[in-house]
C-alpha cells in the first residue's frame, strides 16, 4: 500500500529538482497562508459574493489585471533563469531538459497568460466606459471567460510541479510533441490549459464585437468611436476567425497524442507540416490581436496628452481594420525554410511587407497628433513615446525578415528572437503599461506614484535595449534559438553578458513597479472627481472614479468624437449644450436594469478543470466527471432565468450623491 | 424584484434589447463554428490520399445508409422550421411536438451514424489506421457531438416550455437552437458531398 502510494508520488510530482522542489513548498506555504488569512479575517463570503461571482465588467477587468501581473512575474523568472544560463560558456546550471522546459513555459505564459490577460482587463474595464454602456452585452459570458482563462492557466502552470511541464517549444511543433517525441504528460497540460482558456478567449471575442456593435450611446456613430474601442473592434473580430483554428489545430494533435490519430506524426500518412500551417493561421492573426489594442492605447494617450485630436482619425481607422484583415495572409513566413516553393513564399513575403504599410501611417499620425500640441509628459506618454522609435526598429528589422532569401539566414537565429522581442516588448508591453498607468485612476480612484514610475520606465527601457541590440548581433554571429549551451570558441560570451545584465535590469524594473504599486496603494490621494488627468476626452472620464457599478447613472447622448473634451470646450466658451445632449443629461433618473452575479461560470470552469486534469493522465472517471459537470452547469443555466435585477433610484441617488462629495 | 423577463420595458428606453443581442451573439459564434469546421474540411482535404496502405473510403463506406441519413436530418431541418411556425402562432402543443420530432429524428441519425462508425470499425478501419481515417472520423464525429449535443439541448428547451409556455425568452431559446439545427444541416450536405460523394464517385 506505502510502496504504490510512493511510486504515484514520484511519478505525479515533479521530484528530483531543488528549485522545483523550493517552488512546490512555496506554493504550498502560501495556499495555506491564503487560506489561514481568508479564514482568520473572515473574507470567505466577501470574496464570493463581491469577486468570484461577480459580473461586473470592471471587477473581472481587475481580476484579469492581477492574475496578468502574477503572470508576468512567473515568466519573466523563467526569462531570467535562460538568461543566467546562457550568459557563459558551457555552463550546468540548467541542463537541456529543464532549458527546453523554460523556453516553452516563458513564451506560452508571456503571451497567453500574461499579453492575453493584460489585453482582457484592459478591454473589460474601459470599453463599456467608453461607449456609455452599463455592462458589456453578456456579462455572464464574460464571467464565464474569465474562469475559463483562469482554469486554463492554473492547469497549464500545475505542469510545473506535477506532471512535469511541456518542453517542445511554445507552439508545440509535431514529431517532437507527439507521444513519439513528448511521451510525458506536459505536452497534455499544454494541449488543455490552452484549450480551455482559449474556448474563453474565443467567446471574450463574440462579446465584445457585439458590445461595440450594438451597445454605443445614443449618437456615437461607429465614426465618432473612440480610438481604443475601435481597435478593441478590430482585435475582436480577429480573435473571432483566428481562436477556432486553434482549437481544432490542438484538438487534432490531442487526438494523434490520445487516440493514436495520423493528422502530424510521421508514420501512417500524417502530415507535420499540416500542423504548422494551422497553428500560425491563428498563430501571426494571434500577435496582432494583442498589439492592435496596444496601437488604440497609444492613440488615446497621445491624443489626450497632446491636448489635441488624433490625427488623421479614419486613415487610424483604416489602419486597424486592414492590419486585422492582412493577418491572416502571412502566416507561412514563419517557415519560408521549410520549403514551399518560391511562388508560395514570394506570395507571403509581399504580405508581410504590405502589412508594415498601415502600420507605419499609424506612426505617422501619432507624431503628427504630437505635432503643435500643448505636451506634457505623465508616465504613460512616456510609455508611448518610448513605444515609437522601439517599435519602428522592431518593425524594420520584422520587414527584413520578410524577405524570403534573407530569411534562409535569419531563420531561428537571435536576430528574429531579438526581433519579435523588440515589437512584443516595444508593442505590446509598452502599450498595456501606458493603458495601465493611464486608466489606473479610473480604475481605483487614485494615481500611481509618478516617481517611482519615472524609475521603473527608465529601469525597462535602458534594460531592454542593453538585452535585446546585442543579440541582434548575436544572431548574425551564427547563435540560433533553443540551445541551452555554446562552446568557448564560439566568441558569443561578451554580448551574452551584456544581454544577461540587460535582462536583470528589466527585472528590477519590475520590482520597482511593485514597489510603486505597493506605495501607491498604502500613501494613495484618492481623488473620486473623474477627469483624473484633468484633460479626458472620452466618456470613461465624465464619471467618478471608480465608476459606480452601474456606470452611467444616466445614459449620455454623444455628438462628436471626443464627446467629454468637446463637451468641456463648449462649456468653457460659455455655449449651450444641443438640446439632445441637455434632455439626456437633465431627464429623470429610472431604474437600471442590471445582470445579477452567478456562481455558475466558476464552477463550470472548474469541471473544465476536472476534465482537462482528467485528460492528461487518462483518468477516465475524472474525464466524465468533468464533462457531465459541464453539461449540468450548462443546463442549469438554462434554466434560469432570474438572472437580472432592477437598481432602485433612490440608490442611485444615494450613490450619486455620495461620488459628488468625495469629488470635492 | 421586478418580474424576471419583462425584457419589452427595457426596449422602451432606448436599449438593445437583451433578447435580440443574444440572437444576435448567436450568429457570430456560429461565424465561429463556421471556421471551426473549414478548417476540419481543409484537414480532410489535405489527407484525403493519405491512406498509407491501408483500406481507402471507397472500399468501405456504404452510400445506401448515407442517403438515408441525410433525409433523416433534411427532414429533421424542416420540422424544426414547423416548430417555429407553431410558436409564431402561439401554438404552444404544436411547438413541442414539432420540437420533438425534430429531437427523434436527430436521434435516429446519431443513431444510424454511430451504427456506421461501429461497422467500419469491423472492418479495419479506426481513427488510428490512416491519416485519411483520422481526418474521416473527426470531421464527421464533430458533426455528430454537434447534432447530439442539439439534441440534449432541444430537450431541454422543450423541458422550459412546458412549463414556462411561449415567453419573449423562451422564443429566443427556441429561434437560436432552430438557427443551430439549420446550421448542422448545412453542414451535413458539405459532409455528404466532400466526405461522400466525392470518394464514391
Amino acid at each position: 500500500m506505502l510502496e504504490t502510494i510512493k511510486e504515484f508520488a514520484s511519478e505525479f510530482f515533479v521530484t528530483g529538482d531543488p528549485l522545483i522542489l523550493g517552488a512546490q513548498v512555496s506554493i504550498g506555504l502560501a495556499m495555506v497562508a491564503i487560506v489561514f488569512i481568508l479564514t482568520y479575517f473572515k473574507k470567505w463570503r466577501w470574496l464570493w459574493t463581491e469577486w468570484l461571482t461577480s459580473v461586473d465588467h470592471k471587477k473581472i477587468g481587475i481580476m484579469y489585471i492581477i492574475c496578468a501581473i502574477l503572470m508576468l512575474f512567473r515568466g519573466g523568472v523563467d526569462a531570467l533563469l535562460m538568461r543566467v544560463q546562457l550568459a557563459a560558456p558551457e555552463l550546468e546550471f540548467l541542463n537541456a531538459e529543464h532549458y527546453n522546459a523554460i523556453f516553452t513555459t516563458h513564451g506560452v505564459i508571456m503571451i497567453l497568460f500574461m499579453a492575453m490577460p493584460l489585453m482582457f482587463g484592459l478591454f473589460n474595464i474601459i470599453v463599456p466606459l467608453q461607449l456609455g454602456a452599463r455592462d458589456v452585452a453578456f456579462p455572464f459570458l464574460n464571467s464565464f471567460s474569465f474562469w475559463m482563462f483562469f482554469a486554463g492557466a492554473m492547469l497549464f502552470n500545475v505542469s510545473f510541479v506535477i506532471g512535469g511541464s511541456p518542453d517542445a517549444g511554445w507552439l508545440s511543433y509535431p514529431p517532437l510533441s507527439e507521444v513519439s517525441g513528448s511521451p510525458g504528460v506536459g505536452q497534455d497540460f499544454y494541449i488543455w490549459g490552452i484549450q480551455i482558456s482559449g474556448m474563453g478567449s474565443l467567446a471574450t471575442g463574440i462579446n465584445f464585437v457585439v458590445t461595440i456593435l450594438k451597445m454605443r450611446a445614443p449618437g456615437m456613430k461607429l465614426m465618432k468611436m473612440p480610438m481604443f474601442s475601435w481597435s478593441v473592434l478590430a482585435s475582436s473580430v480577429t480573435i473571432m476567425f483566428a481562436f477556432p483554428i486553434l482549437t481544432v489545430t490542438l484538438f487534432l494533435l490531442f487526438l494523434d497524442r490520445y487516440l493514436g490519430a495520423h493528422f502530424f506524426t510521421v508514420d501512417g500518412g500524417g502530415n507535420p507540416m499540416m500542423y504548422l500551417n494551422l497553428i500560425w493561421m491563428w498563430g501571426h492573426p494571434e500577435v496582432y490581436i494583442v498589439v492592435l489594442p496596444a496601437f488604440g492605447i497609444f492613440s488615446e494617450v497621445v491624443a489626450t496628452f497632446s491636448k489635441k485630436k488624433v490625427f488623421g482619425y479614419k486613415s487610424m481607422v483604416f489602419a486597424l481594420m486592414s492590419i486585422s484583415f492582412f493577418s491572416f495572409f502571412t502566416w507561412a513566413h514563419h517557415f519560408f525554410t521549410m520549403g514551399s516553393g518560391a511562388n508560395v513564399n514570394a506570395f507571403f513575403a509581399v504580405t508581410t511587407m504590405i502589412i508594415a504599410i498601415p502600420t507605419g501611417v499609424k506612426v505617422f499620425n501619432w507624431l503628427f497628433t504630437m505635432y503643435r500640441g500643448k505636451l506634457s509628459f505623465p508616465t504613460p506618454m512616456m510609455w508611448t513615446i518610448a513605444f515609437i522609435p522601439c517599435f519602428v526598429i522592431g518593425g524594420m528589422t520584422g520587414v527584413l525578415l520578410s524577405v524570403a532569401p534573407a530569411d534562409f539566414q535569419f531563420h531561428n537565429s537571435y536576430f528574429l528572437i531579438a526581433h519579435f522581442h523588440q515589437v512584443l516588448i516595444g508593442g505590446v508591453v509598452f502599450g498595456y503599461f501606458a493603458g495601465l498607468y493611464y486608466w489606473w485612476p479610473k480604475m481605483f480612484g487614485f494615481k500611481l506614484h509618478e516617481g517611482l514610475g519615472k524609475w521603473a520606465f527608465w529601469l525597462w527601457n535602458i534594460g531592454f535595449y542593453v538585452c535585446f541590440m546585442p543579440q541582434y548581433a548575436l544572431g548574425l554571429m551564427g547563435m540560433t534559438r533553443r540551445f541551452n549551451e555554446y562552446n568557448f570558441d564560439m566568441g558569443w560570451q561578451p554580448l551574452n553578458v551584456v544581454s544577461t545584465v540587460g535582462g536583470f535590469i528589466m527585472g528590477l524594473a519590475f520590482l520597482f513597479q511593485v514597489w510603486q504599486i505597493a506605495h501607491s496603494i498604502r500613501f494613495l490621494k484618492k481623488d473620486t472627481n473623474g477627469d483624473n488627468w484633468g484633460q479626458g476626452r472620452t466618456l470613461e472620464w465624465s464619471i467618478p472614479s471608480p465608476a459606480p457599478f452601474y456606470n452611467f447613472a444616466r445614459v449620455p447622448h454623444v455628438v462628436e468624437q471626443d464627446d467629454w473634451w468637446e463637451k468641456k470646450e463648449r462649456h468653457a466658451r460659455g455655449e449651450a449644450d444641443p438640446a439632445e445632449v441637455i434632455a439626456a443629461d437633465t431627464a429623470p433618473l429610472e431604474p437600471i436594469h442590471m445582470p445579477k452575479n452567478s456562481g455558475i461560470p466558476i464552477i463550470m470552469s472548474g469541471f473544465w478543470f476536472v476534465a482537462g486534469f482528467g485528460f492528461v493522465w487518462d483518468w477516465k472517471w475524472m474525464i466524465i466527471l468533468g464533462l457531465v459537470g459541464v453539461v449540468v452547469t450548462m443546463l442549469a443555466r438554462s434554466f434560469n432565468y432570474d438572472d437580472d435585477y432592477y437598481v432602485p433610484v433612490e440608490e442611485i441617488e444615494r450613490i450619486e450623491a455620495a461620488a459628488l462629495k468625495g469629488a470635492k | 424584484m421586478a418580474k424576471a423577463h419583462s425584457h419589452e420595458h427595457d426596449h422602451a428606453h432606448g436599449h438593445q434589447d437583451p433578447e435580440q443581442l443574444k440572437q444576435f451573439g448567436f450568429w457570430l459564434f456560429m461565424v465561429t463554428d463556421v471556421i471551426l469546421f473549414s478548417t476540419l474540411f481543409a484537414t480532410f482535404v489535405v489527407l484525403r490520399g493519405n491512406i498509407a496502405g491501408g483500406p481507402a473510403g471507397a472500399d468501405l463506406i456504404e452510400m445506401n445508409g448515407i442517403i438515408v441519413s441525410t433525409f433523416i436530418l433534411l427532414t429533421s431541418s424542416f420540422t424544426s422550421g414547423l416548430a417555429l411556425l407553431s410558436m409564431n402562432k402561439g401554438n404552444k402543443q404544436g411547438l413541442i411536438l414539432w420540437l420533438a420530432v425534430s429531437a427523434l429524428l436527430g436521434l435516429s441519425f446519431i443513431y444510424l451514424e454511430v451504427s456506421e462508425f461501429v461497422h467500419l470499425v469491423h472492418e479495419g478501419a479506426n481513427i488510428g489506421t490512416s491519416a485519411y481515417w483520422s481526418a474521416f472520423f473527426t470531421l464527421v464525429g464533430t458533426h455528430g457531438l454537434h447534432v447530439s449535443l442539439g439534441i440534449v439541448w432541444i430537450t431541454s428547451v422543450i423541458i422550459q416550455i412546458a412549463r414556462r409556455g411561449i415567453t419573449p425568452a423562451t422564443k429566443r431559446r427556441v429561434n437560436i437552437i432552430s438557427l443551430y439545427w439549420h446550421f448542422l444541416d448545412v453542414i451535413w450536405i458539405f459532409v455528404f458531398s466532400i466526405v461522400y460523394l466525392m470518394e464514391v464517385m
